[in-house]
C-alpha cells in the first residue's frame, strides 16, 4: 500500500520573478524541482526545506513555506505520531533520521547564566591586555617535582603523559568520511589545522590525502574498526575509541552500500557497494575491564605518545560509567549529550535516549572531584553545543572543551533539515553524489569554519574578560561564576550552581 | 564553625616588615604603617600576624580560637583535650577600645601532639601537621561558635572587626615581640560582623593577609577540594593559605615556583623561554591550571622562615618592597612604609606575577 501523506512544506515559486534559469532545478538535491512546459513545478512531497533553491536563485523568486495543512487539535496525537504511524504502516520499518534530537525537552544552557565583574574586582579588557584560550588535553599528575640545578634554576623531574594543545578549547566533533563528503572533511581538516584545533574523522577512516593534517587529527576506532591499522593510528594526535554517541546511544552504525562508492571503500577498507555496519558494541568490550585492554592495546600500537579518548553517549549512569574509565587509563572522556547529531539513527532512539549535555557532564565532573581522579582525565563535552555562551557555560560546568559537529555543518552552509540519512544533501555535505560533492568548496567551507571558530573565541575573550579573568583554566569548573534561572533545587543541585539572587 | 558566611568582596590595605636577621621587634611600627593606610579601610576588619611572640612555647602549636559562648569554648576545649596535650591555656590579653565593639571570647591554647595518636584509623603513620590542620578544619567546620585564627607554632593572628590600628591596640601588640609582622586594613561591601572573616587567614604557620578579590575562587575551591581542603568560610582569602599548605608543604614545590602557580607567567612568555624553563612552565599551567589564582590581588604571605610578597599576573592592586639593612617592607602604598622607615635603601614596585621573596638569613634560628 502507498503512503497518502501530504507535504510537509510547500515550495512557492513566482512566476512572474522567475527568469526560467532552471538553476533551482539542478539545485536541488532531492528532485523536487522539473521544468514543465515553460515554468518550474514542485514536488512538494519531496522538498525538505534544505533551502539550497532558495538561496541559489538569481532572482529571489523561490521559497519554501511549512505546509499550514490543518490536523483536528489534539496534544497528544501531534501531526508527527500521526505522520510516523502512516509512514510506518506502509513500510514496516524502522523511522530513520539525521541531525539532533529536535525535541521540546528542557535545555539547561538557556535556563543558566554568567557573571560579570562590578566595581569591587575589575573587568578586563582583552583588546588591551593578554587573554589565554590555550589548552591541553590529555591526562594531568597530581603533582609536579622539580629538581634545583647547578645553574639556579629549577628543572622539571615529573615525565608527563602525552599533553595536546588547543589554540582554542574547542574540537569538531566526529563526522565520518562516508557520512559526510570529502570535501567537508578536507574543511573540517584544514580549519583544525589553522585554528591550531583538532577534527575527528569519526569511524569511517582516514583518507590519503588528509595525512597530512595529521596533527590535528583524532582518529576514531569504533566497532566497525573501518580503516583502522598501524599507520592510521599514528598519524593522529590522539586516539578515540568510539563507545557511543549521544544520538544513538547503544546503537550502532550502518552507511548503506550506495554511499560507499570507489574512495569511501578504500579509505574504510571493505569492499565497494557493501553496507558498513557498525555493530552496537565493540565486540571486543563486554566490561570495563575490556576497554582498558583496548585502551593499553592502543597505547602500546602508539609507543605511549598520543593521548586515548573513549567517546560515550551521556545516559544515566554516566557518572559512574566515566569514573571506570578514568580508572581504565584513558586519558580524554569525550561526553556526547542527547542532542548530539548523526547521519542517521533510528528517530525512536534520537529522541528517547540520553541524557542533557549540561546534565552529564555536571554529574561527571562532580563525580571524578569527588574521588579525587579529576586531573587524571581531560573531559570534552559535545552535544547541542549552539555557541560561544553554551561554551562558556560548558566549561564552567567543568568541560575541559567543547566539541561541535552540528555547529561547524552549519557553518559549511547546512540547514538542518535532518535528510543526511539520505545521502542527497543539497550543500554537498552529507552526500557522496559527486555532483553535489563538487558543490562545497574545501577552501571556502574551511574559511567559514576558520571564522566561526575566530568569532568564538572573541566572544568566550569577552566573557572572560567581564568575568574578571584572563587565562580559560580560571573559567574551568568555576561554577561559582554561573546562575540558575527556573531551575528547581534538584536541577541547581546536580549542576552545581545557585539560582539567580544568591 | 560559626555560622555560615556568603563571600564578601572587599578592598584593602596590608602592610608587612621581617627583620631577616630574626631580630623581634614589638608590634607599634606595624600599626603605625597600616595606620597610615586608615582610608583603604572602613572599619569592618583588621588584623595581623607576629611570628616569634612565643619563645618559650616554640615547640608547641599555639591556637587562637574565637568563641561565640563559653559552652562553646567548654565543648571545644574537651576536644582539644581529647586530641592534644594541653599545656597552657589562657584568654588571649585584650584591653577596652572604645571603637572595638562586641567581641567574641578570645583563648589561645599552647599544644602538643602525643606520638601515640598519630595512626589513623587503618594504623597507618601520620603526619603529625596533617594531624594538626585536621582537627582545624574539625573545629571550623564541625564546632558549634569555635574558630582557630591561628595553628602555628610561634606565631599568631590577632584579628576582629573595627579599624587596624584599633585592633592592634585592642590585643596589646605593644607587648608581644616578632621578627615578622603582617597586618591588614579591611574594606569589605557590605560586613557579617563576624570577627573571624577579617585577615590574616592562617593554617599552621601560614599567615596571608590579602588585598584582592579572586575571580577565579570557584574553581580553585573545587581544586582544594579535591585535596581534603574544605573552603566552608567563603572568604577568597582562605584559599591562598590552603595553596601554600598544599603546593610548598604537602607536595613539596619551591616557594618560588608555589608563587610561579599562583601566578603563572603568560604562555606568550613561556614560549619564549629556553626548552628547560619552558617545560617547567608548561608542566606549570597544564597541571596547575586550577590553582591559578585570577583577578585583581597583592598578598602577603608569610611562615616562620619567609614573607612573600604576591601580585596578580597583570597588576591590578598595588604593593610596594622596601630594604633597609636587614629589614624587609612590603606595603600597599609606599608611604605606609616611609611612615616607620623613612630612609629606606632601596625601594620599587612589585612587578605583576613576580614573587618577592624574603627570606631568614642561613643560621638564623628562631
Ligand atoms: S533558480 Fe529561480 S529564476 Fe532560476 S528557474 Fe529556479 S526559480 Fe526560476
Ligand atoms: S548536512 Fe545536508 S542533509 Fe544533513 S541536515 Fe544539513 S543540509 Fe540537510
Amino acid at each position: 500500500m502507498s503512503v497518502y501523506l501530504p507535504a510537509e512544506f510547500n515550495v512557492q515559486i513566482d512566476h512572474t520573478l522567475c527568469r526560467r534559469c532552471r538553476r533551482c532545478v539542478a539545485e536541488c538535491g532531492f528532485g523536487t524541482l522539473s521544468f514543465k512546459g515553460d515554468k518550474v513545478v514542485a514536488d512538494h512531497k519531496k522538498c525538505v526545506a534544505c533551502q539550497r533553491c532558495v538561496s541559489t536563485c538569481p532572482e529571489a523568486a523561490i521559497n519554501v513555506v511549512k505546509n499550514p495543512l490543518a490536523y483536528k487539535e489534539n496534544h497528544h496525537w501531534t501531526p508527527e505520531h500521526i505522520k510516523n504511524l502512516h509512514k510506518q504502516a506502509a513500510t514496516g520499518g524502522m523511522l530513520l533520521t539525521g541531525g539532533g534530537n529536535d525535541k521540546v525537552y528542557k535545555s539547561y544552557f538557556d535556563h543558566m547564566v554568567l557573571d560579570a565583574c562590578q566595581v569591587t574586582n575589575p573587568s578586563i579588557d582583552p583588546l588591551r591586555e593578554p587573554m589565554e584560550l590555550r589548552t591541553y588535553l590529555g591526562s594531568k599528575p597530581d603533582s609536579l617535582e622539580f629538581r634545583y640545578s647547578e645553574n639556579g634554576e629549577y628543572k622539571l623531574k615529573t615525565k608527563l603523559n602525552p599533553q595536546v594543545k588547543l589554540d582554542t578549547p574547542i574540537v569538531f566533533s566526529a563526522m565520518s568520511y562516508g557520512a559526510i563528503s570529502l570535501n567537508a572533511h578536507k574543511a573540517l581538516a584544514s580549519a583544525a589545522k589553522e585554528c591550531g584545533i583538532l577534527y575527528n574523522t569519526g569511524e569511517g577512516g582516514l583518507h590519503k590525502e588528509l595525512y597530512c593534517y595529521g596533527e590535528n587529527t583524532i582518529v576514531q576506532v569504533a566497532s566497525g574498526r573501518f580503516g583502522v591499522n598501524q599507520e592510521y593510528l599514528n598519524r593522529a594526535a590522539v586516539v578515540e575509541i568510539k563507545c557511543g554517541q549521544g544520538a544513538k546511544p547503544g546503537i550502532g552504525g550502518h552507511l548503506p552500500g550506495e554511499k560507499v562508492n570507489r574512495e569511501v571503500s578504500q579509505t574504510r577498507m571493505i569492499p565497494e557497494g557493501s553496507d558498513a555496519i557498525s555493530p552496537a558494541p565493540h565486540h571486543d568490550i563486554y566490561s570495563i575491564e575490556d576497554l582498558a585492554q583496548l585502551i593499553y592495546a592502543i597505547k602500546e600500537a602508539t609507543g605511549y605518545e598520543k593521548p586515548v579518548s573513549v567517546k560515550i553517549a551521556a545516559v544515566h549512569n554516566v557518572a559512574a560509567i566515566a569514573s571506570g574509565i578514568a580508572r581504565a587509563g584513558a586519558d580524554i572522556i569525550y561526553l556526547d549529550g542527547f542532542r548530539g547529531g548523526t547521519g542517521a539513527a533510528p528517530t525512536i532512539i534520537r529522541d528517547n535516549v540520553g541524557i542533557p549535555i549540561e546534565i552529564a557532564l555536571a554529574a561527571v565532573d562532580d563525580r571524578l572531584r569527588k574521588e579525587g581522579i579529576r586531573n587524571k582525565v581531560s573531559i570534552i563535552a559535545s552535544g547541542g553545543i549552539r555557541s560561544s555562551a553554551d561554551m562558556a557555560k560548558a566549561i564552567a560546568l567543568g568541560a575541559d572543551a567543547v566539541a561541535v559537529g552540528t555547529a561547524a555543518l552549519i557553518a559549511m552552509g547546512c540547514r538542518l533539515c535532518q535528510k543526511c540519512y539520505t545521502g542527497s544533501c543539497s550543500w554537498g555535505i552529507a552526500t557522496q553524489r559527486p555532483e553535489l560533492v563538487r558543490r562545497l568548496n574545501p577552501d571556502k567551507a574551511a574559511q567559514c569554519l576558520i571564522n566561526m571558530i575566530r568569532g568564538w573565541s572573541l566572544e568566550l575573550k569577552e566573557i572572560l574578560g567581564a568575568l574578571g579573568v584572563n587565562a580559560v583554566e580560571s573559567l574551568r569548573g568555576s561554577r561559582e561564576r554561573l546562575r540558575g534561572i527556573g531551575l528547581n533545587e534538584t536541577e541547581l543541585n546536580i549542576l552545581g550552581i545557585k539560582p539567580a539572587g544568591r | 564553625m560559626i555560622g555560615t558566611f556568603p563571600r564578601i568582596p572587599s578592598g584593602c590595605a596590608i602592610s608587612g616588615m621581617m627583620s631577616k636577621k630574626g631580630r623581634r621587634m614589638n608590634g607599634e611600627a606595624v600599626i603605625k604603617s597600616i595606620a597610615l593606610m586608615h582610608d583603604r579601610s572602613n572599619g569592618l576588619g583588621g588584623g595581623f600576624a607576629a611570628y616569634g611572640i612565643y619563645p618559650d612555647f616554640k615547640n608547641h602549636y599555639a591556637f587562637h580560637i574565637l568563641y561565640s559562648s563559653k559552652q562553646n569554648r567548654i565543648d571545644t576545649e574537651t576536644y582539644l583535650k581529647d586530641k592534644f596535650i594541653v599545656d597552657r591555656c589562657e584568654p588571649i590579653p585584650t584591653r577596652n577600645v572604645d571603637n572595638i565593639t562586641d567581641p567574641p571570647i578570645i583563648w589561645r591554647y599552647f599544644l602538643l601532639v602525643d606520638g601515640k595518636s598519630l595512626y589513623d584509623n587503618a594504623g597507618q603513620p601520620v603526619d603529625e601537621r596533617d594531624y594538626v590542620v585536621e582537627a582545624v578544619m574539625y573545629i571550623n567546620n564541625c564546632l558549634d561558635g569555635a574558630f582557630v585564627i591561628s595553628s602555628g607554632k610561634n606565631m599568631g593572628a590577632f584579628k576582629g572587626v573595627g579599624y587596624p590600628e584599633d585592633i592592634g591596640r585592642f590585643f596589646c601588640l605593644e607587648d608581644y615581640e616578632a621578627y615578622i609582622w603582617t597586618s591588614h586594613g579591611r574594606f569589605p561591601t557590605n560586613t557579617p560582623g563576624w570577627w573571624g572573616g577579617a585577615h590574616p587567614f592562617c593554617l599552621l604557620d601560614w599567615s596571608v593577609v590579602h588585598n584582592g578579590e579572586i575571580s577565579s575562587y570557584g574553581i580553585n575551591k573545587r581544586y582544594l577540594e579535591m585535596f581534603n581542603y574544605r573552603c566552608e568560610l567563603q572568604t577568597d582569602t582562605e584559599v591562598v593559605a590552603y595553596f601554600v599548605d598544599l603546593l610548598h608543604r604537602k607536595q613539596g614545590i619551591p616557594l618560588e615556583l608555589t608563587c610561579k602557580i599562583l601566578a603563572a607567567p603568560f604562555w606568550q612568555e613561556i614560549d619564549r623561554m629556553e626548552p628547560e624553563q619552558r617545560a617547567v612552565y608548561t608542566a606549570i599551567r597544564q597541571v596547575y591550571g586550577s590553582a591559578l589564582l585570577n583577578g585583581p590581588f597583592s598578598f602577603i604571605i608569610a611562615n616562620s622562615r619567609a614573607m612573600i610578597g604576591l601580585n596578580d599576573r597583570i597588576k591590578l592592586r598595588p604593593m610596594t618592597v622596601g630594604i633597609k639593612d636587614d629589614m624587609v617592607y612590603m606595603a600597599s602604598e609606599e608611604s605606609a612604609i616611609r611612615e616607620i622607615c623613612p630612609d629606606l635603601d632601596e625601594v620599587w614596585t612589585a612587578e605583576a606575577g613576580e614573587p618577592v621573596i624574603a627570606e631568614l638569613e642561613e643560621g638564623v634560628e628562631v
